[in-house]
Order: C-alpha cells, then sequence, then structure tokens
C-alpha cells in the first residue's frame, strides 16, 4: 500500500510499538503532525518547550528500558533538543529523536528555521540519519531504534525533509535489521570470562564496582547472586544506584566524590577491583595518579572504547553486563573454594570500621529544616518504593546519598552531562510510563527554574508528579565551592528574586505548599503525598548554609575524604 | 609514535565528517587523511596518518570502531605495509641550467615531469613521507611556486588485506 511519507513515521511508530511520544509542532513537520491526528495509537504529550520533550523522552526511557520518541520540527525545535540529546549521550540512554526538516531544494540555502540538524547534533548521537529517499524511511527508522537501544544504548537522531513526508512510497516496516558496520558484541569472551572468575577469586581485599551499566544491562539479578555468592563488598556510582538494594549487607553505599567514607576507602585499599557497567569517571576516581594503587582490575563492558580508557585494565571483558554477569554465574561455583575466606573476612573487618565513622551521619537542627532530613522523610512516607528524578545539584547528591534505592531504574538524574532542568521533565515522563507509581521530582529553587514551564504539561496530561524543591536560594553547589575553594566569595551564586512557587505553582492549576518549620515538615510532605490526583509542588525552605559531605576535593585520592565538620573526631576514636 | 590506521566505511554522506568530528571532539591528532570510494561503491576506504602513546592508539582505533559507519579496521603500521604519497609540486624553471637542474633530480627520484611551460615546470612524484620530504628538500635551491600533497594511501604487505 503506497502511503505519504509522514503516514509511514506515524505507521512505523505504531509498529515499533510505540505508546507516547513528545514533541511540539511547527511548518517542517506540519505533516507529521497531520498524519498524529489521524491515528490514535501513538499518544503525543505536547511539551511547552523542546528541551522538555527530550528530559521527558529520557525519563521514561530510563524508567522502561525502552527508547524514549521524540518529534519536533527544524531549526529552533532542533536546537533546543541539544541539551536533551546531549544529557541522553552522556548517560547511554536509548533515545530517537525525529526532526523534521526544510524541504529538500531548500537545504543549504538558509532557508526560513533551517539548520544543519545531522551536523549540529553529531557529536552528542550514537548515530543521525538524513532521509533523503522516502523509500528509505521505514527502513531508516528501524534501523534508528535498532541503533538506539543495541549495544551501549544512545540517543540517534532521523532528520526528514518535508518534501520527503509527502512523497507517497511503498510501506514495509523490516523486522530485523542488518548491518555489516554495526554488530555489537553481548556475549563475553569465554576465555576471558574464566581469567576474570581466576583474578576475582585471588582477591584478599577485593571491591565490586558498579555502574550505570547494570542498570542499562538489566543485570540487577544476576549481579545480586554474583553478590550473596561471593560475599565481597559492592559500592556503586551514582548512575547504579537501586541496582544493589541500599540495605544489603554487603553495599557500602556510593563511592566518588560525595560517596561514603567505606566506600571510597575500600576503593583505595582493595587488591582487586571488579568494574561493573562502570567508566572510571572522574568524579568518581578522583584524581587518577592516586587512584586505588594496589588495585588489580577486571573490567565488564559493552563498549570496548570504555574500557581501560583512564585506568589500566588486566582482564577486560566486552559485552552485555547482564549476559556476562550470567555466563561467569555458570562458573562460579568451580571459584569459590578458591576463595581466601580469613583473609577476606579481615578486609570486611576493616571495611567495618570505616563503616562505623557513619560518613552521612547529619544533624537536624530544631529552627530549620536541613535538607538531607527531607529526603529521609520522603524515603520513609513513600516506604522507599518511588520513582525519584532529580535535578543537578546539592540536592541531587543529598538524594542519592539519603534516598535508600532497592530497585534499579528507580533513580533518574542527569549523571554525566549534568543538566539543570532535567527533572521535572524527566518525572514527568516517568509518570506517563507509571500512571500508578508514585513519581518524585527532588529539585532545587535554581534547577527548576530551568525547565519550569513543564508544570502547563503536567496539568494538561493530568501527571500528579510530586515536586519537593529544596529552596535554600543558592545555586547551592556552586555556593559549596565558592565556600570552599573561592575564599567565600559567592560570586552569582544568590538568588534574592526567587518567584513564589506557591502562587507560581498554583496559576499553573496545581497544589502549592511551603514548609520551613522542621515540626511542620512530616504533616506537609503526608498531606501532599495523599493527594494521589494531583501535582503537588512542595517548597521546603531549607538551612542555606548546609554543604554536602563527605568529599573528596579536586586533586585528591579516595582516601583524601573530607567528613562532616566534627565527625574527624568520631573517625579517630573508632580507628584507634 | 606515528601510525598509519586505515578504515573501511560505509560511502554515506557524512561519513567523513563523523571521523574527523571525532578526532578534533577528542583532541586526537590527524597528519594526514585520504579517502575515496573502493571497487565497491557502497564502501569508502579512508588512511589516516595520526600520532600518539600506545594509550592513545588504542582509544582512536576504538572509537573508530565505534562509529556506526565504520565497516573494518587495521593499524597498517602495526604489520608490514607499503605506503605512498602523491605529491604534485610546481616550480620555476628558467634558463637552460635550471631547467636541466630540476630535470636530474626528477630522474634521481623516479618522478616526472608532467607539465612544460617556458618558465614553469609541473613534476608529479610518489613514495612514503620520507622520500616526498627528501625530493622537496632536494629542490631546495629550486623556486617552489605550489606544492600539492596527497596525504599518505597504504596498504598490508602478502596476503594482508582489509577487505569484507
Amino acid at each position: 500500500m503506497q502511503l505519504t511519507g509522514a503516514d509511514i513515521v506515524v505507521r512505523c511508530l505504531q509498529d515499533e510499538g510505540i505508546d507516547y511520544i513528545f514533541g511540539y509542532p511547527g511548518g517542517a513537520a506540519l505533516h507529521i503532525y497531520d498524519a498524529l491526528y489521524k491515528q490514535d495509537k501513538v499518544k503525543h504529550i505536547l511539551v511547552r518547550h523542546e528541551q522538555g520533550a527530550t528530559h521527558a523522552a529520557d525519563g521514561y526511557a530510563r524508567a522502561t528500558g525502552k527508547a524514549g520518541v521524540v518529534l519536533v520540527t527544524s531549526g529552533p525545535g532542533v536546537t533546543n533538543t541539544i541539551t536533551g540529546i546531549a544529557t541522553a549521550y552522556m548517560d547511554s540512554v536509548p533515545m530517537v529523536v525525529l526532526t523534521a526538516q526544510v524541504p529538500s531544494h531548500l537545504i543549504g540555502d538558509d532557508a526560513f528555521q533551517e539548520v544543519d540538524t545531522v551536523g549540529i547534533t553529531r557529536p552528542c548521537v550514537k548515530h543521525n540519519f538524513l532521509v533523503s529517499d522516502v523509500n528509505r524511511l521505514a527502513e531508516t527508522m528501524k534501523r534508528a531504534f535498532y541503533i538506539a537501544e543495541s549495544g551501549r544504548p544512545g540517543p540517534v537522531v532521523v532528520d526528514i525533509p518535508k518534501d520527503i513526508t509527502a512523497a507517497m512510497a511503498e510501506y514495509h516496516y523490516p523486522e530485523v535489521v542488518d548491518m555489516r558496520s554495526y554488530q555489537p558484541r553481548t556475549r563475553g569472551h569465554a576465555k576471558q570470562i574464566k581469567r576474570g572468575l581466576e583474578l576475582l577469586t585471588q582477591a584478599k581485599k577485593p571491591i565490586i564496582y558498579t555502574g550505570g551499566g547494570v542498570v542499562l544491562g538489566d543485570a540487577a539479578e544476576p549481579l545480586r547472586k554474583l553478590t550473596g555468592k561471593l560475599d565481597f563488598p559492592v559500592t556503586s556510582t551514582l548512575m547504579g544506584l537501586g541496582a544493589v538494594p541500599h540495605d544489603d549487607p554487603s553495599f557500602l553505599g556510593m563511592l566518588g566524590m560525595h560517596g561514603t567514607y567505606e566506600a571510597n576507602m575500600a576503593m583505595h585499599g582493595c587488591d582487586v577491583m571488579f568494574a561493573i557497567g562502570a567508566r572510571f569517571d572522574d568524579r568518581v576516581t578522583g584524581e587518577l595518579s592516586k587512584f586505588a594503587p594496589g588495585a588489580r582490575i577486571i573490567q565488564i563492558d559493552i563498549d570496548p572504547s570504555s574500557i581501560g580508557k583512564n585506568v589500566p585494565v588486566e582482564v577486560p571483558i566486552v559485552g552485555d553486563c547482564g549476559q556476562v554477569l550470567e555466563q561467569m554465574l555458570e562458573h562460579l561455583d568451580g571459584y569459590l573454594e578458591k576463595i581466601d575466606r580469613p583473609a577476606v573476612d579481615a578486609w570486611w573487618e576493616q571495611v567495618d570500621r570505616w563503616r562505623a565513622v557513619r560518613s552521612l551521619d547529619y544533624k537536624p537542627q530544631e529552627d530549620k529544616i536541613v535538607p538531607q532530613l527531607v529526603v529521609q522523610r520522603l524515603m520513609e512516607i513513600t516506604g522507599g518504593n518511588a520513582y525519584v528524578a532529580s535535578d543537578v545539584g546539592q540536592h541531587q547528591m543529598w538524594a542519592a546519598q539519603y534516598y535508600g534505592f532497592n530497585r534499579p531504574r528507580r533513580w533518574i538524574n542527569s549523571g554525566g552531562l549534568g543538566t539543570m532542568g532535567f527533572g521535572l521533565p524527566a518525572a514527568m515522563g516517568i509518570q506517563l510510563a507509571f500512571p500508578e507509581e508514585t513519581v518524585i521530582c527532588i529539585t532545587g529553587d535554581a534547577s527548576i527554574q530551568m525547565c519550569l514551564q513543564e508544570l502547563s504539561t503536567c496539568l494538561q496530561y493530568g501527571l500528579p508528579v510530586k515536586v519537593i524543591n529544596l529552596n535554600n536560594q543558592y545555586m547551592g553547589m556552586v555556593r559549596q565551592w565558592q565556600e570552599f575553594f573561592y575564599d567565600r566569595r559567592y560570586s552569582h551564586s544568590y538568588m534574592d528574586a526567587l518567584p513564589d512557587f506557591v502562587k507560581l505553582t498554583e496559576a499553573y492549576g496545581h497544589v502549592g505548599m511551603r514548609v520551613e518549620d522542621p515540626a511542620e515538615l512530616d504533616d506537609t510532605l503526608e498531606k501532599a503525598f495523599a493527594l494521589k490526583d494531583r501535582l503537588v509542588f512542595v517548597d521546603v525552605i531549607t538551612d542555606p548554609t548546609v554543604n554536602v559531605y563527605p568529599m573528596i576535593a579536586a586533586g585528591k585520592g579516595h582516601n583524601e575524604m573530607e567528613l562532616h565538620p566534627g565527625q574527624g573526631e568520631v573517625q579517630e576514636r573508632e580507628l584507634a | 609514535m606515528r601510525r598509519i590506521i586505515s578504515l573501511l566505511l560505509e560511502n554515506e554522506s557524512g561519513a567523513l565528517s563523523r571521523v574527523a568530528g571525532l578526532f578534533s571532539a577528542r583532541g586526537y591528532n590527524i597528519e594526514s587523511l585520504t579517502v575515496a570510494p573502493t571497487e565497491d561503491p557502497s564502501l569508502s576506504r579512508m588512511t589516516i596518518v595520526t600520532r600518539g602513546t600506545d594509550n592513545i592508539i588504542e582509544q582512536i582505533t576504538k572509537q573508530l570502531n565505534k562509529l556506526v559507519d565504520v565497516v573494518k579496521l587495521i593499524d597498517l603500521t602495526e604489520g608490514q605495509h607499503i605506503e605512498r604519497e602523491l605529491l604534485l609540486v610546481k616550480v620555476v624553471a628558467s634558463g637552460n641550467d635550471q631547467r636541466e637542474e630540476v630535470k636530474r633530480l626528477v630522474d634521481i627520484f623516479r618522478g616526472r615531469i608532467i607539465d612544460v611551460t617556458d618558465s614553469t615546470y609541473t613534476l608529479e612524484m610518489t613514495g612514503n613521507g620520507d622520500k616526498v620530504d627528501a625530493f622537496i628538500q632536494a629542490l631546495g635551491q629550486v623556486d617552489i611556486i605550489e606544492v600539492v600533497r596527497s596525504g599518505v594511501s597504504g596498504i598490508g604487505r602478502g596476503k594482508r588485506a582489509l577487505s569484507v
């Protein structure tokens, strides 16, 4: 059957099983929007800014594991998506971004609303296409989804000129994709797996260091089995939180710049490190020359270029984290008896002494709300079962530190790019995917203003996200660095003209609440969560002087953490 | 260390810019880059000359392999190989002595004179990068008007081949 290019785009989305797309119309996209209008299988979510569309699709993708889909018009429609595409790229999130383009004969002509979409997106996509023939449109769409979701996932842009959406072609959606130039390897090499097990079970002071790849590769189950049998300490990056339940006795919490004392000390002191889907990011390793000086490293990653990029690796294993761990489990029993249990027990004793420092302890105050308490109360009120999206800054770190995640895909934040404005639209995408679940957006007074307009989208589609605004009037993380490293010169990190967030929320048609008194915090939060069908924005006025601890300053190693002021004494007492 | 990396990539629009963009985005250095379609018009062959430590070269090859358009890749410098570069050079050639001197040099380097005017010669020469450098240096006393170098192309020796 002959269809127009626009109808082909929509049929492809239907045949791909896409339920929601996030977008914003415009001139070059009008044929596609007309095709969307004529059907109801693919539901279109009209955002208020294209950046919101990309973050919403991103949140949807992170929560479900399926590619998020975005549809925008040419020119400014495209440039507004760049931040969202780069955010997804840095965190390896599958996404397909359909961008309309000016008609083919006008490309290169500086036409109205023309940009070189393929050129401008190239450095921040896994791949992109400019469709030049309507007969290849369906095949290109299939390839886009395949590339986005397979291997190391990532965003793929399909740029479609307006004339292509009007042209006619026979529709056929390919079932499979075979590309000679793209064949990601998912199974680990048998010999490397045995070498990995060999080294791992020789460890006297082991550490398992897991990252976002464990979430992306749906490897939480095999990981749990593996750690259960090994009984080795486990730490996770910001991106991997939830893959190991926070209350698992072998879990040391997050590592890195604001990780726990025990996690970082164990990384520093280990003799064998098993990195699973983690890429040795600078926020994790601290100063590279001081990183884990005695460690022999085994690393699983689906992307060969992530292996040995920053740190030399003794046993590289290329493959999907879930598959490789399953392969390892098949052989693990034969190796278990090789483990030097007395040595590992002694290592655990050492780790437990580091744990006793209780590096995440904080002091609640009587007259001011401390932000850590808010996150802890959120966890208690939601039973630790909510989806938590965050923006970027201090609140993001507190959310990671104090909301104990017990399942993968529940903690959704921009770790790689660090995109302020991510939280609210991401929460929107998650809520659409899981309408019955509690979705929280933990944000700050600076971040929330970067994509605030999406409150309007939430009203249109009845998305009852709970926005928790940790309001300290500062860009808190910037302020913290200025306090520590710039002699308290708080250059442009203070906002002395914040809006009245309660009225603002009400103007958008939602429920706004404000709480300033610690005694009223619980009541307010409970009231907010009791309004199941409404978006509630809780403006929590917090102590502006609170800093994120513990911390590894720039240039320092894992063993040079700064603890909460006053905690050092505890440390000395415990370690004596 | 200097390395010659050869790759086969899909002959799609934008493939070249993906490779060039990768080098600039990650701060790798390109000494030369040549590209043209192969006997199979759907495939292009590219030769890149680059420099870097072993770690950087490893990252370059991994990052190139990661590009969706790249079908296959080898580091020619890991084995026996042949490299060639084409040089075109226009020089001032006026007066018998100068014209004779240029002709002698061209013979010594087994090049050819491919265009002549009453005051210029245009020369062609192929060889590896060192030979091309040496020839340009030998032309030292002659006034060079214009130098065009193709950049290096390379191929493995013996049965070693890069093909799909």
